[in-house]
């Protein structure tokens, strides 16, 4: 779960991390608000989770709590990259002397934790490592060792952080690592780091994601959830805990196993390009495909009403063919006139001549059997373009 | 032969008297494996009956090793107490730890990954994997026994359903050895360490590897086959149509701005001399041409 900029001032704030006065306002009038309360000028951020604000004219700098009513006013209600900005970030403003870089992420290629830091802050990191690989110290950290004043003050050298702001900016690593672990963060990211001209050290902005896998150590994270940028079927499908992704086309997708379902997309992709159909959604059911998982899932696929007919793709391992199958014909049941859409079924793997027959025997109107997923693939997609 | 389990593999199960646990080691036994006992603390010195089956279960792992003799462990334990688990099992120096739990912090996995590595004398299977079978011989985690059998096909992959899928669809030639390595962002197994074990093992006549989305593993496996691998391998790689910055239901599958794709992995197979199958059944069909020329 990647957070917005405020909220990740708000995580630094309470782990001790130096930020400026923030807030966060979805009106004018909150805006305003606002930045009566934080005095002076104040900077109006759109709140957003992709980049390119800065060119898009997504930050502003106001004179006084009139102006960033103004400045929240034109930009409330933006489209960033194709992301409506719903929510700005009412800042103090600081006068800034350097920019630097600070980052802690997972390194999943090292399968440990890296630090990253540089005195050429405030612009693309990226192309810093790209162009100026030498500005950007990478330091791993052992997990079990994580990060004490001294490992800091080591990593602010590598950087090579100017003598009066190293001892400061080594309190902040050792903070950002604080906040890292004690909140189960994969990225904790302050881009830039600044130094005002009166000499203190600020993280301006930050980025910070944190691992749903913690959820269950972390009740604060439901807070943090973004509910109104979440799909609805989404939502649902968490509900009921199903792993399901909307995506944009019209062959609904259920099968077991995430590489499986992923795969079962790539083939309805293929499969669709002479209907010009594709995969609607991500749906995986689990290894088990109970009854009632299947009608949950079912239920959410044809509620997506882009669906114009669904693929049921499933291996039987554990859960054999069978009871999948007689699955399948639980859930039309339970879903009766609810259910208006084919379903191409592909059953392989454990016991599946049984699966085959309990379903031919059922002889549901919607249901139709193809042996093979790539054969299972075609029929779904010229299903859904003929109807 | 086979790679990092056989007939000889002794198994503690660390969870075997919850209910996933129990159902699996119950399947495990079915299926061939020496499953000598489980571990759960504060349950320790109680038998248990699985599969017409007289087990002890002990109160850690090496109270388990030294009365068992055990030299591999299987952790069912929930993603609460997975870290303990695991860390219990480095601790009693267990060989291999196959850690079959879902849903495990990164930061829990990264701690005992590290753990695992400075004590040198660990290989950590998973997280959230299938585990691995040599069918006929043993078969520790949750993989179906029953879709194939004994052969001379090396399998590796980061997905459990599409693992069975393939290992059917060439159940007729059959598997030294499959291993399912699992789909979080930090696993202990790496594609890696699977092909060099499949290329030192002379059972093993050719390769499949699977992967899917996210991080680089399978362009570092494209270049460690260019280099290490002479047998010949088949690849398939999953999620070509996930869109960027979505969890495509395994922790670590997801495309990162154009960091992760399939077509990125696909490229750097087919640079390192690996066939590429558009499907599974494709890429089944590969490898039956390659055995077969």
């Amino acid at each position: 779960m990647d957070l917005f900029e405020y909220q990740a001032r708000d995580l630094f704030e309470s782990k001790g991390v130096p930020v400026l006065g923030g807030a966060v306002a979805t009106t004018a009038q909150e805006a305003k608000d606002a930045a009566t309360r934080l005095g002076g000028r104040v900077v109006v951020k759109a709140q957003g989770k992709g980049g390119g604000r800065g060119k898009a004219g997504g930050v502003k700098l106001a004179q006084d709590a009139q102006d960033a009513a103004a400045k929240a006013e034109a930009i409330l209600g933006m489209d960033i990259k194709g992301h409506l900005v719903r929510k700005v970030m009412i800042a103090q403003a600081a006068p800034i002397e350097s920019e630097y870089y600070l980052a802690i992420l997972l390194d999943r290629a090292a399968r440990s934790f890296l630090v990253m830091a540089s005195v050429a802050g405030g612009m693309d990191i990226e192309e810093v490592a790209h162009k100026t690989p030498e500005k950007l110290a990478k330091i791993h950290i052992n997990p079990n060792e994580g990060i004490e004043l001294a490992k800091a003050r080591e990593i602010v050298a590598a950087g090579g952080f100017p003598a009066d702001v190293k001892e400061d900016v080594a309190a902040v690593l050792v903070k950002l690592w604080q906040t890292f672990v004690e909140s189960d963060a994969t990225l904790v990211e302050v881009n830039p780091l600044v130094k005002t001209s009166d000499g203190r050290i600020i993280a301006l902005d930050g980025k910070v994601t944190l691992d749903e896998n913690a959820s269950f150590r972390h009740p604060e994270y439901e807070s943090l959830i973004d509910h109104a940028a979440t799909n609805p079927l989404e939502a649902l499908a968490k509900e009921k805990d199903l792993n399901y992704v909307k995506l944009d086309g019209e062959v609904g997708v259920i099968g077991n196993g995430a590489g499986l379902v992923m795969s079962t997309l790539d083939v309805v992709a293929y499969a669709g390009e002479r209907y010009g159909v594709r995969p609607a959604n991500f749906l995986d059911i689990g290894g088990g495909a109970s009854a009632q998982v299947m009608a949950d899932g079912l239920a959410i696929i044809l509620g997506d009403p882009a669906v114009r007919s669904v693929f049921v793709n499933v291996f039987g391992g554990i859960t054999a063919c069978d009871a999948v199958a007689n699955g399948i014909v639980q859930a039309l049941a339970m879903l009766g006139d609810s259910a208006t859409k084919p379903l191409v079924v592909r059953l392989d793997g454990n016991n599946v001549a049984e699966g085959r027959r309990i379903l031919n025997e059922a002889k549901h109107p919607l249901v139709e059997q193809v042996d093979t997923m790539d054969g299972a693939a075609a029929r779904a997609a010229e299903l859904a373009a003929t109807r | 032969m086979t790679i990092f389990i056989d007939e000889t593999t002794k198994v503690i199960v660390q969870g075997m008297t919850g209910s996933e646990g129990s159902k699996h080691t119950a399947r495990m036994i079915k299926s061939g494996t020496k499953i000598v006992g489980g571990v759960t603390p504060g349950k320790g010195g109680q038998v248990v009956e699985i599969a017409g089956q007289q087990l002890p279960v002990f109160n850690s792992v090496s109270d388990a090793v030294a009365a068992t003799g055990a030299n591999a462990s299987v952790v069912f334990v929930p993603p609460k107490f997975a870290k303990a688990a695991v860390i219990d099992a480095i601790d009693a120096s267990v060989p291999l730890v196959v850690v079959i739990t879902e849903g495990i912090p990164v930061h829990d996995t990264a701690s005992f990954f590290a753990y695992a590595q400075s004590s040198g004398k660990t290989r950590i299977i998973g997280p959230n994997c299938p585990g691995l079978i040599s069918p006929g011989k043993c078969n520790i985690g949750i993989t179906p026994a029953d879709i194939t059998g004994p052969g001379r096909i090396g399998l590796v992959s980061k997905s459990g359903t599409l693992t069975y899928q393939m290992m059917y669809e060439l159940r007729d030639i059959g598997f030294t050895t499959a291993v399912g390595i699992g789909g979080d962002p930090i696993i202990g197994t790496t594609h890696i360490d699977c092909l060099r074990a499949f290329q030192d093992d002379p059972a093993t006549e050719a390769i499949v590897m699977i992967g899917e989305i996210g991080g680089d593993a399978e362009e570092r496996a494209a270049a460690f086959i260019k280099e290490y691998v002479t047998k010949p391998v088949v690849g398939y790689v999953a999620g070509f149509t996930a869109p960027e910055g979505k969890t495509m239901g395994h922790a670590g599958a997801i495309v990162s701005g154009s960091s992760g794709t399939a077509a990125a992995k696909q490229i750097a197979l087919e640079a390192a001399g690996v066939r590429v199958g558009k499907t599974p059944s494709e890429t089944a069909r590969l490898l039956r041409q390659l055995l077969d020329s």
